[in-house]
């Protein structure tokens, strides 16, 4: 028997959910860091679903690319925490307020 | 035929003013920049004297030419072009210009060895040429305005020329500025007559107008206005009151410039511009009236300043307004063509009086004050002859020029307007006679009051004294072509005969046949000629042989000597109403308060404004990711319930 797409998609907006909360509650900017691959995370399960579901390939390729940005994006964005740590040996986003006027 | 050529005498002296000015400063050698700056003069007036030989051999009622050159203004029913109109009148003052000024030049280079800015003078110098000739050609009034501006301001950089030099309280330059500021008033009368006449005419082209004055409906009220507009600007150009104190100052000029532009031509521009106007005053009685009473006081309350003035060079510029006043009463007498031949006769004495005064002051190394002279004619013979020739020329003593020209007016204006102006004529003659000798007494006779062990005076080179001799026998035979009628016959005036066809519209407008017997004539002619004998006679005892009579004069009528000295306190006077309201009135209502306070302060109090909002604004960004994070999907949320909300 099949699981109804509703579950894949419940799942998916939690962890989306679970991910908003994350970045906007967090202090810490590698928890917001990991919060923001749960958001991804649940994009490329939606993605995933509607391609089973339409029987489309498209979705699956997509998510492939998702994947390989997103990679790309966690060694740029970790790189620049390092660099940040480095600087005000903190990653406590509160202090890190250097856009302010 | 030259006269199709007479552009030429236009463009050779721009070429000067090119090649000079271009190149002048590189070549450094006065003898290339003299022959080039005056010998295109010299070819300008040989053009001008072959013309005139062209003209004369035309039949009387074809002397009339017109050479366009190109179109220049276009628009809207205004079409000028840059065409020039060759008749009797402004030959006359063609030859008057480039040969007095030929001889003006050729002085220059001696005057002028050895000036840093050589090359420079000669440029102003040929640009002022430039500029006088298109006034004097121009067949319309914008061409002539536009040779009205051009003089203007060669005159402004000539007086301005030693700018390095200290002139009384301030500098030359300032004086310069002065000229061009007062001149500027004029001009705007001018303008404003060149606009009426446009819009009451309908053309601004000479021949178009002044057939159209006479054919055309205008109120006569009209005409007045356009000719005292007109003369506004004549006045500020020829220094007639109220606009004479530019002249005195102009004075600050090396003295070349003096003869050329304050003396012989650019002053008589205002002379020559209402005689070109003649129809138009003509039609306007109250105009010529008022032309009249501004020349006769304007040469009365000259010549009494010129009585007191101890500069040469400004005794010799209170006589060019006084006999500028002259020409203005003829005109304003109606007498046209005698106003300008007194004109052409002033030419030829007073640049030899302003160029015999550079030869003094050349040779008493730039000592201007005539109680400093004295006992000069044995050091200077050539300088002292010529002076002597043109003093006495100016003081009307036959057969001089000035006697002819002079007399004329006087006649006319007893004829035309009445005994009284004749009579202000008169008195003015006999302080002319005197203030010009009591200049000649003190400068080349009587004892020698210089420090002969510091000063040696000595006669000027060739190159200065061969215009004098030829300016002398200008200014001694230049009356001859005038001989009155009563002692030539009727067409035996030259001059006069000559100009008839000029002013004959004119003439026949105002209709002054007076019916004054030949006695009356020849009286009023012995009593100006005893007049000027008389005012040489009492210089002679007052200066030459009763030097004490000068000072005790001076001080029993203190008060008197005190205003004639300072002018009438004029300059004081324009300080006080005119300069300094608006200097103050500048500093301390448009700078201090409408500058400072309104524009700078409405500038100031919105970037003010705009600071204080921002500041209160700029406190939104906190900086922190998660904040605009947070805003973000907030928004991202309202756009979502607005779809689902639109859907259903």
């Amino acid at each position: 028997m099949q699981i109804p797409i509703e579950y894949y998609l419940i799942l998916s907006a939690f962890m989306f959910s679970v991910g908003i909360v994350g970045v906007l509650t967090r202090r810490n900017a590698i928890v917001v860091f990991m919060s923001v691959e749960l958001m991804l995370n649940s994009a490329n399960l939606t993605l995933i679903t509607f391609s089973s579901y339409l029987g489309d390939a498209t979705g699956q390729l997509f998510v492939f690319f998702v994947m390989a940005v997103a990679a790309a994006e966690a060694a740029v964005g970790l790189a620049i925490i390092i660099a940040i740590f480095r600087n005000k040996l903190t990653v406590n986003i509160d202090e890190i307020n250097i856009l302010k006027w | 035929m030259m006269i199709n050529l007479i552009y030429l005498t236009v463009l050779f002296p721009l070429f000067g003013f090119l090649f000079n000015g271009i190149l002048g400063p590189k070549i450094k050698n006065e003898k290339v920049i003299g022959i080039i700056g005056s010998g295109t003069i010299g070819i300008a007036f040989i053009i001008a004297v072959v013309a005139l030989f062209e003209t004369l051999a035309l039949p009387v009622d074809q002397r009339l030419t017109i050479v366009t050159l190109f179109q220049w203004i276009d628009v809207a029913g205004l079409n000028i072009h840059f065409a020039y109109q060759v008749d009797q009148l402004s030959l006359v003052m063609s030859l008057v210009v480039t040969g007095v000024g030929f001889i003006i030049h050729v002085y220059s280079i001696g005057y002028m060895h050895g000036d840093k800015s050589f090359w420079r003078f000669f440029t102003y110098l040929n640009l002022f040429i430039f500029a006088m000739m298109n006034l004097i050609l121009a067949d319309n009034f914008l061409l002539l305005f536009l040779g009205w501006e051009g003089v203007g301001l060669c005159s402004y950089l000539l007086i301005g020329f030693w700018y390095d030099r200290k002139f009384e309280k301030s500098t030359t330059a300032s004086a310069g500025l002065k000229a061009f500021i007062v001149n500027r008033i004029g001009d705007f009368g001018f303008l404003l007559g060149m606009f009426l006449i446009y819009s009451s005419f309908g053309s601004l082209i000479f021949t178009d107008v002044f057939s159209r004055a006479l054919s055309f409906n205008v109120p006569e009220h009209i005409f007045t206005l356009i000719a005292i507009f007109l003369f506004i600007g004549a006045t500020g150009k020829s220094a007639q009151i109220p606009l004479l104190v530019w002249l005195p100052d102009a004075m600050a000029g090396p003295t070349p410039v003096s003869a050329l532009i304050h003396a012989a031509t650019m002053v008589t521009a205002g002379v020559y511009m209402v005689a070109r106007c003649s129809i138009i005053y003509a039609s306007a009685p109250t105009a010529m009236m008022v032309v009249a009473v501004i020349g006769v006081f304007t040469a009365f309350f000259a010549a009494t300043i010129g009585l007191v003035q101890n500069d040469i060079k400004k005794v010799l510029a209170y006589s060019t307004i006084s006999q500028l006043g002259y020409m203005f009463l003829a005109l304003g007498a109606g007498a046209f063509s005698a106003g300008i031949f007194h004109v052409m006769t002033h030419a030829f004495f007073k640049a030899l009086l302003f160029l015999g005064a550079g030869s003094v002051i050349h040779s008493m190394h730039d000592v201007q004050d005539i109680r400093q002279y004295g006992g000069l004619k044995k050091y200077m013979p050539v300088t002292y002859g010529t002076f002597l020739v043109a003093a006495t020329a100016i003081s009307g003593i036959p057969p001089l020029s000035g006697f002819f020209s002079k007399d004329e007016i006087l006649w006319y204006s007893y004829a035309n307007l009445g005994i009284v102006f004749w009579l202000i004529g008169v008195i003015t003659a006999l302080l002319t006679a005197f203030y010009m000798f009591r200049l000649y007494f003190l400068t080349f006779e009587g004892k020698e009051k210089f420090d002969s062990h510091k000063t040696h005076p000595h006669e000027s080179p060739k190159l200065m004294t061969v215009p004098l001799i030829v300016l002398g026998v200008l200014s001694a035979i230049g009356g001859f072509i005038g001989i009155p009628e009563i002692f030539s016959g009727e067409h035996g005036n030259l001059f006069h005969t000559w100009l008839a066809p000029v002013f004959k519209a004119a003439e026949i407008k105002l209709m002054n046949i007076g019916s004054h017997s030949h006695f009356e004539e020849i009286l009023f002619m012995a009593i100006s000629i005893v007049a000027g004998v008389g005012g040489i006679f009492y210089a002679r005892y007052v200066y030459l042989k009763k030097p004490a009579v000068a000072d005790k004069t001076a001080s029993r009528f203190k008060g008197a000597y005190n205003i004639l000295l300072n002018k009438y306190f004029l300059d004081e006077a324009y300080e006080a109403s005119v300069v300094n309201p608006i200097v103050k009135g500048s500093e301390n209502i448009l700078w201090k308060i409408a500058d400072n306070r309104i524009i700078d302060g409405t500038i100031n109090n919105l970037a003010k404004l705009v600071d204080n909002i921002s500041g209160k604004i700029k406190k939104i960004q906190t900086g922190v990711a998660q904040s605009y994070a947070l805003v973000m999907i907030l928004g991202v949320l309202i756009a979502l319930l607005w779809l689902i909300i639109s859907y259903s």
